[in-house]
């Protein structure tokens, strides 16, 4: 079992699995998003006020942070491997044909990372009571954050971020899971771009929007 | 033509090393990479100065011995061919060609361009093998193998093991060297016999020796002279997966 938990193959079938779970709960999380562009802010705070209620979000919550702290950490040690792997560079930068956004996957990471820490000191420290705030409206609360340009600018840069990290990241996680098909796996690539495109375009539209209303 | 050459010199593992330039006026575009270094080299021993080392053996494309990192490239800007294979006609007059050892922590600078590639042998000597009796081969069809089968051990098989795709994985990482050779005997029943044993003590070689992790960028596709599939790291992947929990 230690063998198991110690190779390398384990530890990057984690990160991929955490990862594909991350990557269905960002479609989740877009959803209820979507409903701060509606006029009427008792929608967004009745969601709002149901994830923090229910049993089942809770436990979700629970799992969905310890899938991050676990889809950090592993990505961490496996990318001080491969640096460790290399330790003199080559003098001459590769010209391979790669994976173009899979040289920086950790950069990007360390980025949606800055952005994760902001939002939550912004939204779910309040809602857990550890910082003060009015965890009964959360739809004002995203408003008067998204009218501040530097706010706006930050948020956008993140989703940026993650739009590269996912661009690699959707068909690399079906490539460790073991999932690699001469039929299917160019229908996975397609699919992980457009997710890739689409996912953090939704998410940036709603700050974007509200910005410009204002 | 007329060619500029930077080539790293380092005396020993232990030398700092650096690149040094030579010039070159006479190449032929005919000439393979080796034949233009060798003739170099000649010049140098006619100057009285200490020709560079590098490796080379069959200069066919298929002892996997050559390997040089050539312009940002491993085996240079020709597409499946290795080092020996490449052709000047690849370059143009005028040109700078910088060269450097393969580097990754598993495979330490012997001298110049020469480099330890041990660590492939203990990954082969960990798994990559069958038990088998020695003596006269079989008969041919004692043991039938479907033609998709035959093709996928077959296109995994032609690994000449030199290293390419370490050199050009960006974490060093030898996934694809021994998923070919994971491949190749997980889909032929002779080699199925140890299938789950060969995928467990050959990734816990590679661990153990240093090299990085696989991040799917596909360098070694792109770079491996014989054109390996990433899909052999996926089915390595869901051999490795099985293995630990059958």
């Amino acid at each position: 079992m230690r063998r198991f938990l110690g190779s390398s193959l384990t530890k990057k079938l984690v990160v991929a699995l955490a990862g594909l779970f991350l990557i269905v709960f960002l479609l989740v999380h877009l959803a209820i998003n979507f409903l701060l562009l509606k006029s009427d802010p008792s929608v967004f705070n009745s969601a709002a006020e149901f994830m923090a209620s229910n049993i089942v979000i809770k436990v979700f919550e629970v799992v969905l942070l310890l899938v991050f702290l676990v889809h950090i950490l592993m990505s961490v040690i496996l990318q001080i491997q491969n640096w460790m792997a290399r330790p003199t560079q080559y003098k001459v930068g590769t010209r391979s044909k790669t994976s173009f956004f899979s040289k920086y996957m950790i950069y990007l990471g360390g980025i949606i990372l800055i952005f994760l820490v902001l939002h939550f000191f912004h939204f779910f420290f309040i809602k857990i009571g550890w910082i003060e705030g009015d965890s009964d409206n959360f739809y004002a609360l995203a408003h008067d954050l998204f009218k501040l340009p530097l706010y706006v600018s930050i948020y956008v840069i993140s989703f940026v971020a993650l739009s590269f990290h996912l661009n690699h990241a959707f068909q690399s996680a079906f490539q460790t899971i073991g999932f690699n098909h001469q039929k299917y796996t160019p229908t996975v690539k397609f699919l992980g771009v457009l997710y890739s495109i689409l996912i953090p375009a939704g998410y940036i539209v709603i700050p974007l929007i509200i910005f410009l209303s204002e | 033509m007329k060619i500029t050459l930077k080539i790293w010199r380092q005396e020993s593992a232990q030398d700092k090393g650096g690149f040094v330039t030579y010039k070159m006026d006479d190449v032929s575009t005919e000439m393979t990479f080796p034949e233009m270094l060798d003739s170099l080299n000649e010049d140098l021993i006619k100057r009285n100065e200490v020709p560079f080392a590098f490796d080379s053996d069959c200069r066919e494309g298929i002892c996997g011995m050559c390997g040089l990192y050539i312009n940002g490239r491993p085996n240079g800007p020709q597409e499946g061919v290795t080092t020996c294979q490449l052709n000047m006609s690849m370059f143009k007059d005028g040109d700078t060609i910088t060269i450097e050892p393969w580097r990754a922590k598993a495979f330490p600078v012997i001298k110049d361009l020469v480099v330890d590639r041990t660590a492939l042998d203990k990954l082969i000597q960990a798994g990559g093998f069958i038990s088998a009796k020695t003596g006269a081969a079989p008969e041919a069809n004692a043991i039938p193998v479907s033609k998709e089968e035959s093709d996928i051990a077959f296109d995994a098989g032609v690994c000449i093991g030199c290293g390419t795709c370490v050199a050009s994985c960006k974490n060093a990482s030898a996934m694809l060297f021994i998923s070919a050779k994971v491949s190749q005997f997980a889909v032929l029943p002779q080699g199925r016999v140890e299938a789950k044993e060969r995928v467990q003590t050959m990734v816990a070689q590679m661990d153990a020796l240093g090299f990085g992790n696989c991040t799917n960028t596909g360098a070694c596709e792109a770079e491996c002279p014989k054109e390996i599939k990433l899909s052999n790291i996926a089915r390595m992947n869901r051999e490795f997966y099985k293995a630990k929990i059958s």
